[in-house]
């Protein structure tokens, strides 16, 4: 979707400021919406394309006002009541009023270490041959899907160069409806700077994009 | 906030769909075990062992794993490694993609909007704003982590380190160097 989340090229959001020695966290809660927010993944409940997409939906004023956790836990509630895991009245009031429903996993404490080791791998064998190989020219198509993907519309209509075949992997567009991983070829794409950015670009700047297979036509 | 995410946390312990313990678990490990000092040590070793850095090109996930370093945000890793006359710089656009299992959790400014919005379109331009000034004929190369694929910079190995230990490099290597925004430290300093 063409939502907040999609920042590159956008102008107007002023200089990066970075913290020196920043924290890992900078309030008690964070810490906490991190770890919910993993926990709740681990329960299997949706996937991450799906809680990527719940971040997008934030409303715009909301995504580009709050800092980074408070967008990690506004999604989290918003999936929770959307799956009907929780009521608003329950967080309102900070008790349940009703059973839990079943969990497929729970993750506990023993179980994290091994956890976060193994992470979620998403690289999925491929059924069909892969559409470009190394060298080939693509045009990224012009499509403005309303759901989650990961084509930034600053890529869209502009030709690149496939450089690598990254493997094939989960597809985040039909992943994030819970429709299937349908696992499709993941390319590196580089693209000119001149390309996106028109005359105004510097010369000596080219961007690599990991696009996948369905987002890309022969050039 | 800390009284919401107090109540969200005492609703789903109620209804059983989370361990509290874990969640201290979780936070304890992204405070204290993981961050840029195991990116670091990858970066050492691939200045100092050149069949390291070629394991690293061909498989850098299995590589980063020989050193203990593996899973959430790091299952698919890839590295960069800059020369004299390319720098590598990495940013998520969509979100906040970031090694996690090298870097740790990643800053706020790399989740901000200055940064996503303009590391594609001046790359230079956010580089100067780090203190990073690179010779304007040196090509600027931008990764965009908008798969699962996640980068690792491998900086320039900083001149008068021949000789030095693994160690003594890692603590030139900070994590800027890591994310492209910067450039490993000159000996004698410390990240």
């Amino acid at each position: 979707m063409n939502g907040p989340h999609d920042l590159g090229g956008q102008m107007g959001h002023g200089p990066v400021m970075p913290e020196p020695n920043e924290p890992w966290f900078h309030a008690e809660w964070e810490k906490k919406a991190l770890a919910l927010t993993l926990a709740m993944g681990a329960t299997g409940s949706w996937n991450i394309d799906t809680s990527r997409h719940a971040r997008e939906c934030l409303p715009p004023v909301i995504y580009l006002g709050t800092s980074y956790y408070e967008i990690w836990l506004r999604a989290l509630v918003n999936l929770m009541i959307n799956h009907d895991l929780v009521t608003e009245d329950e967080l309102i009031w900070g008790q349940s009023m009703q059973p839990g429903k079943a969990m497929r996993r729970v993750l506990k404490a023993a179980d994290v270490p091994a956890a976060l080791a193994k992470g979620g791998p998403c690289d999925r064998p491929c059924n069909t041959a892969p559409l470009f190989k190394a060298g080939d020219r693509v045009l990224c198509r012009n499509d403005h899907v309303t759901t989650h993907t990961r084509l930034p519309r600053y890529v869209r209509n502009i030709t690149g160069v496939v450089v690598e075949n990254n493997g094939s992997f989960v597809f985040p567009d039909s992943n994030s409806l819970k429709q299937g991983e349908q696992p499709t070829w993941c390319y590196a794409v580089r693209f000119q700077g001149a390309d996106l950015w028109g005359k105004a670009a510097d010369p000596m700047t080219e961007v690599m994009v990991d696009l996948f297979e369905p987002y890309l036509e022969k050039a | 906030m800390e009284l919401r995410v107090k109540a969200l946390e005492t609703v789903l312990t109620e209804k059983g769909y989370i361990d509290p313990a874990a969640l201290d678990v979780v936070i304890e490990t992204y405070q204290n075990r993981i961050g840029p000092k195991n990116g670091a040590k990858v970066v050492a070793k691939a200045w100092s062992d050149p069949a390291y850095l070629v394991r690293l090109r061909q498989d850098a996930t299995a590589a980063i794993a020989e050193l203990g370093f593996s899973g959430r945000q790091g299952e698919h890793m890839r590295i960069v490694e800059n020369t004299p006359d390319l720098h590598n710089l990495v940013v998520c656009t969509l979100c906040s993609c970031y090694p996690w299992s090298v870097l740790g959790l990643p800053p706020v400014w790399y989740k901000s909007a200055p940064y996503r919005s303009r590391a594609v379109i001046d790359p230079r331009g956010v580089l100067a704003e780090f203190g990073t000034v690179l010779p304007n004929d040196t090509k600027i190369r931008v990764w965009d982590s908008t798969a699962e694929l996640r980068y690792l910079v491998i900086p320039l190995r900083p001149q008068g380190t021949e000789g030095m230990s693994e160690e003594a490099l890692a603590a030139l290597v900070t994590r800027d160097a890591m994310i492209g925004t910067g450039l490993a430290l000159p000996p004698g300093s410390t990240s």
